[in-house]
């Protein structure tokens, strides 16, 4: 294949993606504003996404604090700055590390199973029964995982931030930070917009983390290949466009807002 | 009643139906026989509408649905079943929640009244005591049977089969016979069956049609069909059929020694 025809087919490919991705935001929209959200299927899908993903964003972000607190703290108390390290780590964690890595853990955990069960679903011809049977698959299946995806993130974006704050504690106070410097410093440097920024951007990537894992498991076609193939493809994404979501919100919100 | 007219459907520019006519009268079971990829299940999926024809109408009891809007399209959709060749039961629910998904969903009944009216779908097929087990741990006449079940559940006037006794035993698919035509007899059910089984379509269709090449070839009673002389009919009936001679079967035709 030319070089010609193969940028041609990933030009069409994204073209795919984007306009199915955007029907799927659009028809998910339109229930969840007339009000079409199963709230059983949603409170599943917020266990899912929040509850079960809970121990692995904590631990994430604990050792992701840590690293950053060792890579500050030592720095700074070599040179009299100690009383910016909590300052520094909370900044940090409640902007960026809490809300990115919250979003490639849920990603990688939930985003994969989520195309997994849609693809299988749709191999099977189970999303064909669903409309067969006069259900629409947007709403019983789309809009629960989407909803919980936008709203379970934030809160696990909430315990994250403490976990990555903590950790950081952890090696600054025992490089030379004192604990009430610490504290302090994180109190003096951080307002609001950090933190509800923070949380905002995560709201976008749990739409991103859904839309792309359900968009790629309705799309799965040839078998369990394409199954894995659906699965894979929605945990690149997904991490891609958390990325590029990632500097945009951030540029927004605290450049321009902030 | 169904009524196909001048249908016309392609996958990319490979035609696979290309100008059926076909129409079954309220209260009848017509059987369209063809050999496999000759685009009998792609016929079933253009009257539920879960792909829209080329060309052409498709009328639902004189509806035109072709042109509908997925939500408008569920509304008659809640007047047909749909079995699937492969069943297609929702594999993460028991046999009850499969059955009564449609009872609940559109809320057909009363959450008391779903109990007995899963154990009365399930008894109309003949299944008692399976209410708690899941998909795989059935037989494949009793996926099957689930299968048909579930699309009673809306209680349908028009129910569609794709190939309902493939892979079933002689015994199980007389079962699934008797039960398609029961449904005729004492519900008035329209029915449309495709199968590749001319011994079975014989014995309970009140007419078959042959698609051969992407349009209907032949449509004639199951004596019509024995009768018939065009090669393209021959080559499905040949050494298939014995003669009539009356029996529990409507077209007076047996199923032959395997």
């Amino acid at each position: 294949m030319s070089v010609l025809a193969r940028v041609g087919r990933a030009a069409l490919a994204l073209a795919e993606f984007i306009g199915s991705s955007s029907a799927l935001i659009a028809s998910a929209t339109g229930y969840l504003v007339r009000g079409h959200a199963n709230a059983r299927r949603t409170v599943a899908q917020m266990s899912a996404v929040g509850t079960d993903s809970l121990p692995i964003a904590v631990v994430t972000l604990i050792f992701a604090g840590m690293v950053l607190g060792l890579h500050t703290a030592h720095e700074m108390v070599r040179f009299g700055g100690a009383s910016f390290v909590g300052g520094m780590v909370a900044v940090s964690v409640a902007r960026e590390l809490g809300p990115t890595l919250t979003g490639i853990v849920v990603a990688a955990r939930v985003g994969s199973a989520m195309a997994a069960e849609l693809g299988s679903m749709k191999i099977t011809e189970q999303v064909d029964a669903l409309r067969a049977l006069a259900v629409s698959p947007v709403q019983y299946l789309v809009v629960p995982r989407l909803l919980a995806c936008a709203v379970m993130l934030p809160v696990l974006t909430v315990f994250a931030d403490v976990a990555g704050t903590w950790g950081a504690y952890l090696v600054a106070t025992a490089a030379g930070v004192g604990p009430f410097e610490y504290l302090r410093s994180a109190r003096q440097f951080t307002d609001l917009t950090d933190f509800f920024g923070g949380l905002g951007k995560t709201v976008v990537f749990g739409v991103i983390i859904a839309i792309v894992a359900c968009q790629q498991g309705l799309a799965t076609r040839g078998g369990a290949t394409g199954v894995g193939y659906a699965t894979t493809r929605s945990v690149v994404i997904s991490i891609m466009l958390i990325y590029i979501a990632n500097y945009l919100l951030s540029a927004l919100i605290f450049r321009v807002f902030g | 009643m169904i009524t196909l007219e001048n249908i016309e459907y392609q996958v990319g520019s490979r035609p696979i139906l290309d100008g059926i006519d076909l129409s079954v009268d309220a209260g009848k079971i017509v059987g369209v026989m063809g050999q496999s990829g000759s685009g009998k299940t792609t016929l079933l999926r253009l009257v539920v509408g879960l792909v829209r024809p080329t060309a052409g109408r498709i009328l639902i009891d004189g509806v035109d649905t072709t042109r509908l809007s997925e939500p408008d399209l569920n509304r008659v959709r809640r007047h047909m079943g749909l079995v699937f060749q492969f069943s297609a039961l929702f594999d993460s629910m028991t046999v009850a929640d499969n059955v009564a998904f449609a009872l609940r969903e559109h809320h057909l009944v009363a959450p008391h009244q779903v109990p007995e009216a899963v154990a009365q779908r399930l008894r109309s097929v003949g299944l008692e005591g399976v209410d708690n087990m899941m998909p795989a741990e059935l037989s494949g006449g009793m996926q099957k049977r689930v299968g048909i079940a579930r699309a009673l559940a809306m209680e349908p006037s028009i129910m569609l089969y794709d190939e309902p006794t493939a892979g079933l035993d002689s015994v199980a698919a007389t079962s699934v016979e008797d039960l398609i035509v029961r449904l005729r007899d004492r519900l008035g059910v329209t029915s449309l069956v495709v199968s590749h089984d001319i011994v079975s379509l014989a014995r309970i269709a009140d007419e078959i049609a042959v698609l051969e090449s992407g349009r209907i070839q032949f449509r004639g009673t199951p004596d019509e069909v024995s009768a018939a002389t065009l090669p393209v009919v021959r080559k499905f009936v040949a050494g298939r059929l014995l003669p009539a001679r009356g029996g529990p079967s409507s077209a007076g035709v047996e199923r032959a020694e395997q």
